[in-house]
Parts: C-alpha cells; sequence; structure tokens
C-alpha cells in the first residue's frame, strides 16, 4: 500500500511538471507569434472588450467592497493606538501594492480565464481546432495571441481603476465611522502613497493577465471528453489560474522589495 | 498519378495500434472511400493526410512532399491544398455563415470585401445554399451546417477534399443531397477526394475505389464493383452489414479473454 502511494505520488509530480512544460511551451509559442505575424487588430481589440470592459462592474464592486471593509477594520485597529487617521493611508499601500493587483486577477481568472477554457474547450472537443488548422490557420496566432494581449493591456487598467474605486470605498467609510475628514483622508493618502508603491503593483498585473489568458488557453486546448471535458478545463483554469496568480505576486512582490526598498 | 501515398504508417493511441504498418495509394482526381467499423482508425488515416497527426512510424506523402517530416508552417503550405469536411462540420459557432465560408479568404488573401463576398455566394451556390450569409451556425439544420462546412472547405479551391463520416447523422434524403455534392463537386472542380464512411449506401453511389481498414491494415482495396460481393468474409460481413460473422466473432472472443 505505501509503494503506491508513493507511486502515486510520483506520478503526479512527474504530470505537474510535463505540465508546467506544456505550459511554458505555449507561452513561448505564442511570443513567437507575437513577433512574428501582425496580431489580429479585430480579434485582439474584441477580446480586450471582453477581458477589460465587459469586467469593469466585477472588478469595481469587488474594490469597493474591500475598499470599505479594509479600512474599517485598519480604522478600528488603529483607533486603539490613537492612530486612525492613518487608516487611510495603511489601506492605499496595501491596496496599491497588493489587494489591488492580486484581487483584480482573481476575478478576471473567475470571470475571464473560465470563459476562455470553456471557448476554446468546446472548439477542441467539437473539432473546431482541427478546422482551423485545416484551414492552415495556427490556433495558436490565431486564439492565443489575441488573448494574451488583450490579458497584458487590460488587467494593469482594471488594477489601476480597482485601486482608485477601493479607496474611494474607504473614503465613505472614512468619513461615515471614523471621523476622518476628507482633506485628512486624502492628504494621508498622497503622503503615504508614493509613485513606487504604485509602480510595484502595477508591475505585476501584466503578468497575471497572460497567466490567465495562457492558463484558460491551455485548459482548453487539452479539453476532451465532451460536456463533462469543459466543465473540468473551466474549473482547472480558475484553480491553476488563481493558485499561480498568489505565487507569482508572493515571487515578484519578494523580488521588488528586496531590489526597490 | 499518385497524389496521396501511405508508406508502412504505425500509429499506437492509448493501448490500441490504430494503424500498423499501413499502405495505401491515392490517386489524382479520382474518389476514394475508406470504409470500416468505428473505431478502427477511418478518421485517424484522414489527420494524418492533413498533418493533425503524426505518425509513429512510416510515411504520409502528398503531392510529392513527405508531410510527416514538413516543419509547422510548410505544413501550413501544403494544407492549402486541402478542404476538409467534418463529421459534424465544425462551423465556428462565434461567426455567422458569409465570415465561415471565407475563413480562409480573410485569413490568407489580400481579396477586397466585395471579391470575398462575391467568392463566397460562388461556393454558397455550388451547395445549393444561396443567400444565408447572414446566418448563424445554430440556425442552420444538420444537413445545412454538413453543406455550409462544404463551401468553407472548397473556398480557396483546393486539390483534394477530405470528408469524414459525410452523411453520418443526417436523414436519406440528406444523406442522398450530401452524396450528389460529393459528385458534383468531384466532377466541376476536378478534386480528388477521400471519403471516410460506413454508410454502404455512399460507398456505392460515390466510390471510384473502395479501401477497408480493419486491425490497422487494408485488407482490401479495389473497384467498387469487387465489393458488391467481395470472397473476404470480413469485408463480406461489413459490406452486408451482418450481425454474425469473423468481425462480431473477434468482437466477442476479446470479451472473453
Amino acid at each position: 500500500m505505501p509503494s503506491r502511494m508513493i507511486s502515486h505520488f510520483g506520478d503526479q509530480v512527474i504530470t505537474s511538471f510535463e505540465k508546467a512544460g506544456d505550459i511554458t511551451k505555449l507561452f513561448l509559442d505564442t511570443l513567437k507569434w507575437c513577433f512574428k505575424s501582425k496580431p489580429n487588430i479585430k480579434q485582439t481589440l474584441q477580446q480586450m472588450v471582453y477581458f477589460g470592459f465587459d469586467s469593469i462592474p466585477i472588478v469595481l464592486l469587488t474594490a469597493m467592497c474591500i475598499g470599505m471593509i479594509f479600512v474599517l477594520q485598519t480604522g478600528y485597529q488603529l483607533t486603539k493606538f490613537g492612530a486612525t487617521i492613518y487608516a487611510g493611508g495603511i489601506s492605499a499601500i496595501a491596496f496599491a501594492r497588493e489587494i489591488g493587483p492580486v484581487f483584480t486577477g482573481w476575478a478576471v481568472a473567475s470571470r475571464v480565464g473560465a470563459s476562455i477554457a470553456a471557448e476554446i474547450g468546446t472548439m477542441q472537443v467539437t473539432e473546431q481546432i482541427d478546422a482551423l488548422k485545416t484551414l492552415a490557420t495556427d490556433p495558436v496566432r490565431y486564439l492565443v495571441v489575441p488573448r494574451l494581449l488583450a490579458g497584458v493591456i487590460m488587467v494593469p487598467i482594471l488594477t489601476i481603476l480597482a485601486v482608485l474605486v477601493g479607496i474611494l470605498g474607504g473614503w465613505i467609510i472614512a468619513i461615515s465611522n471614523l471621523g476622518i475628514t476628507t482633506q485628512v483622508y486624502f492628504s494621508n493618502i498622497q503622503s503615504f502613497l508614493l509613485p513606487k508603491e504604485i509602480y510595484a503593483g502595477l508591475i505585476k498585473t501584466p503578468v497575471f493577465g497572460a497567466t490567465i489568458a495562457i492558463i484558460g488557453c491551455y485548459q482548453g486546448f487539452n479539453t476532451f471528453g465532451g460536456a463533462e471535458g469543459v466543465g473540468r478545463a473551466t474549473r482547472n483554469s480558475v484553480v491553476t489560474s488563481t493558485i499561480l496568480i498568489i505565487f507569482f505576486d508572493y515571487i515578484m512582490g519578494a523580488f521588488i522589495l528586496a531590489i526597490w526598498k | 498519378m499518385e497524389i496521396i501515398t501511405f508508406k508502412k504508417v504505425s500509429k499506437l493511441l492509448g493501448k490500441k495500434q490504430i494503424l500498423d504498418d499501413f499502405d495505401l495509394s491515392i490517386q489524382s482526381g479520382e474518389i476514394m472511400v475508406i470504409i470500416g467499423r468505428s473505431g478502427e482508425g477511418k478518421s485517424v488515416t484522414l489527420k494524418h493526410i492533413m498533418g493533425l497527426m503524426k505518425p509513429d512510424s512510416g510515411e504520409v506523402w502528398v503531392d510529392n512532399e513527405c508531410i510527416t517530416q514538413l516543419n509547422d508552417d510548410d505544413i501550413n503550405r501544403v494544407r492549402e491544398k486541402f478542404g476538409m469536411l467534418f463529421q459534424y462540420a465544425a462551423l465556428f459557432d462565434s461567426m455567422n455563415v458569409r465570415e465561415n465560408v471565407g475563413f480562409a479568404l480573410d485569413e490568407h488573401t489580400n481579396l477586397s470585401e466585395e471579391e470575398k463576398s462575391k467568392i463566397v455566394a460562388e461556393k454558397l451556390e455550388l451547395v445549393h445554399l444561396s443567400g444565408i450569409e447572414t446566418m448563424m451556425p445554430s440556425e442552420l439544420s444538420g444537413g445545412m451546417k454538413k453543406r455550409v462546412g462544404l463551401a468553407r472547405a472548397i473556398a480557396r479551391n483546393p486539390q483534394i477534399l477530405l470528408y469524414d463520416e459525410p452523411t453520418t447523422g443526417l436523414d436519406p434524403i440528406n444523406c442522398d443531397v450530401i452524396n450528389n455534392l460529393i459528385l458534383e463537386l468531384s466532377k466541376k472542380l476536378g478534386v480528388t477526394s477521400i471519403v471516410v464512411t460506413h454508410d454502404m449506401q455512399s460507398v456505392f453511389k460515390i466510390a471510384d475505389r473502395v479501401a477497408m481498414l480493419h486491425k490497422g491494415k487494408i485488407i482490401q482495396v479495389g473497384p467498387k464493383s469487387d465489393f458488391r460481393d467481395p470472397e473476404n468474409p470480413i469485408v463480406r460481413q461489413f459490406v452486408r452489414g451482418e450481425a454474425e460473422g469473423p468481425l462480431t466473432d473477434e468482437i466477442i472472443q476479446n470479451v472473453l479473454k
């Protein structure tokens, strides 16, 4: 029994490495096509609307709620030390560096990443991907490049919006619950939130956008087994993207802190 | 003149040997029909011709080029010689009929919108479906989808047309419509046609030559007249559609093992 468990664990490790290799290959193939041929402008714009514009409500709603909760909780804790006025500044830094980028990434992964996997997965099981190939069209160039570009461009824009709305959400709580005036709230943010804090957060977001696009496409291309397979691909896309976003966030966050204190 | 040649092609999928030292030659301009039971590797054969699958060993030659040794760019160049009709048409469901049929024109040519629309209209007329350019695939019946798929396949005047079970899932009348189209297109466009099917009515209507695939090999190939009363008991059972015979005996033995 233990030997079977070890063997099963070994198989899982090998499969994980194989998948990581395939995902990296898909990413490199997509990069190659980005430079090798002119991107399809129509497709890219469509994906940008889908990735970005259509995600605005869910991203802003999430950001507003988190901004409100964060300032409420931070302010409550700071009240104990008589430092309530710092709630805005501390929350703004947390929002710009970590919460804004990560929550935007997660919101987009669950909305867009899942639908990319479902769409491409359905194309895979209905032979539409094979049809693309028979029409002498590379599926990576046609399907992945526009999604990768849309992710890399739109996730940073969504993050900027999320940070702004998060700060506004915090302001509502600051003036209504914490007794901080508007002027104090924003001047505190101004003195805490230096440009480098904003850059430190934003620099991670194109990576999150690329992760969502590549993982969604990878899961879609590897779909098999009809409707059940499409469901599995969708779930795997969200789970993998969510984990990778937090993984890359930690790696890049630690690296940025080390070089840019 | 041979346009497609399989030389000792083998392919293992999972634990099943789908193609096993498979040899077959297809002549330019003929309608070759490949028959065989479901799961015997007929569609896999087509996918090897298109370069959608690579063999484990052996070679596939298309128009004097060994497609198994080409890189992706060259495979795409060779694919421009082909058109393929898929079993369930495989229309792009986010695009309307105009965009489906004109896909290859949009992707690979610099023709004006007017010229492309004219070609799309011509191809739709060839499959007797004029005026449906703005319809979406979800609005089409099964037979119409196949005909739109066929119009898409011939949009760039291919030399070779591949049909993967073209009559599957259609009523008898639509089956006959598709069979007539295969014959019409073969005659009008002068293309080589390779049809994979297990519909014997289609076989006797459209084939110039027939090849029967069994256990990864071609066990009989020849003009369709040879298949009307074949001597090989396996071919005979398949052609007559009999429940009892060597083909079903093999399955029972495999289950008992």
